[in-house]
């Protein structure tokens, strides 16, 4: 990894409270995708998050690798007791998902970052 | 060669008259009472059309400039007809037709030349059957153009988004669902949906006739698509016909809601984003 290559590109990761914030700015490829499931991962387990919320709104091209990539994130948050919200998805890229077979059973979503966080919180405080 | 072909040009242009005069009495006994004016005026032009035309370009090559005009009447001809609802055989019929007349004048005028007479019956032949080709195939291309944009029109006029509450969006489907208009209508829709952050949206489909396996696939994936971007979706104006097909046909709608009627579908919608409505004394 450090003969010589740049530094890899990283997802940032925000901790908010309880939640953890993703704010997808650049375009996805396999490896990006790949880090961002190690690091979250990590992460819900140092911060014991009870959410996460994933703005893709500025991803405009998906292939079903980054759409199956993004269900494993939400299953695997789940298994580490967080709730996973995709917020901001763009038409095409619904339609692309929608007819590539992936439904991403199980995930919240929501139109922006906004509603995407009043449902976290509504979510949490009917627990 | 071109000595016989100018003659064909000159029997046209020396017996028009008794031509179109036996023509006309010909189209007479198969046109019916009220287009029988039309039709003659139609023959006339085209009697007159075909000697200039002859006269410059004996070829009988119908493409060339000479025959533009001839080219510019049949279009017209074959385009009206098409719209009135006549058929392509009626209307190259009506151009066949024009040998029976034309075969009798040069069956007088090469009456003692046999070899004359085969020669410019087939120089006749072939010109009159290209030209009542040309007349099919505008016909065909009418029909298609017009099927065309009754198409485009269905596709435009059958998806309005329609904005039922704040926060709420119908879409009153009308008509067979095929991909095609899935895709406008899933297109349509998620845009609104983006536009306006409305959070329901009613899919009613009252309007469409049958749902098949397909359609129902169609649906399902409006829905998926919706649910993606953070709307939900209710499915209403259900037929009790179509609930019966739904089930036999072994569909399943998932979780998505379902509601018999666009109101019932609103009621629960607005539900949903936490409006009520209450009933107050009518006022007149």
């Amino acid at each position: 990894m450090r003969d010589g290559k740049p530094p890899a590109e990283r997802i940032p990761i925000l901790k908010m409270g309880e939640f953890l914030l993703v704010t997808i700015q650049v375009e996805m490829h396999d490896r990006l995708v790949m880090g961002l499931q190690d690091e979250l991962t990590q992460q819900i387990v140092q911060h014991r998050a009870r959410g996460v919320l994933i703005d893709i709104s500025a991803l405009e091209i998906v292939d079903s690798f980054i759409g199956r990539a993004l269900g494993n994130i939400a299953k695997m948050a789940r298994v580490l007791d967080a709730e996973t919200v995709v917020v901001g998805m763009q038409p095409a890229v619904a339609i692309t998902l929608v007819e590539l077979g992936l439904n991403l059973e199980g995930v919240r979503t929501a139109l922006n970052a906004e509603k995407g966080m009043a449902l976290m919180r509504r979510g949490f405080d009917a627990r | 060669m071109v000595d016989h072909q100018s003659r064909l040009a000159a029997i046209l242009r020396d017996q028009e008259s008794r031509i179109l005069a036996e023509w006309t009495s010909l189209l007479a006994k198969t046109s019916r009472g009220a287009d029988r004016a039309e039709t003659e005026e139609q023959a006339r032009t085209f009697a007159r059309l075909l000697a200039q035309a002859m006269a410059q370009d004996a070829t009988g090559e119908i493409d060339g400039p000479a025959w533009a005009k001839m080219r510019d009447m049949l279009t017209g001809l074959s385009a009206a007809r098409a719209r009135q609802g006549s058929t392509p055989s009626e209307t190259a019929t009506f151009i066949f037709s024009f040998k029976e007349p034309l075969f009798a004048r040069l069956r007088e005028e090469y009456r003692s030349d046999g070899e004359g007479l085969g020669r410019e019956s087939w120089t006749a032949t072939r010109l009159l059957d290209k030209l009542g080709l040309f007349t099919t195939e505008v016909y065909q291309r009418t029909r298609e153009d017009m099927i065309e944009r009754q198409r485009r029109d269905l596709l435009e006029l059958s998806t309005p988004v329609v904005a039922l509450w704040e926060g709420v969006l119908a879409v009153p489907l009308i008509g067979t669902l095929d991909s095609d208009r899935t895709q406008v209508v899933m297109e349509s829709l998620l845009q609104r949906i983006v536009d306006s952050g409305a959070s329901i949206a009613i899919i009613d489909i009252t309007g469409v006739p049958t749902v098949d396996t397909l359609v129902a696939q169609h649906l399902l994936k409006t829905v998926a698509a919706a649910r993606l971007m953070g709307a939900e979706c209710i499915i209403s104006g259900i037929r009790p016909q179509i609930a019966q097909t739904i089930v036999h046909l072994g569909v399943d709608l998932g979780s998505v809601a379902t509601k018999a009627t666009l109101a019932d579908a609103l009621i629960l919608a607005l539900g949903r984003i936490g409006a009520t409505v209450t009933r107050s004394a009518p006022r007149a």
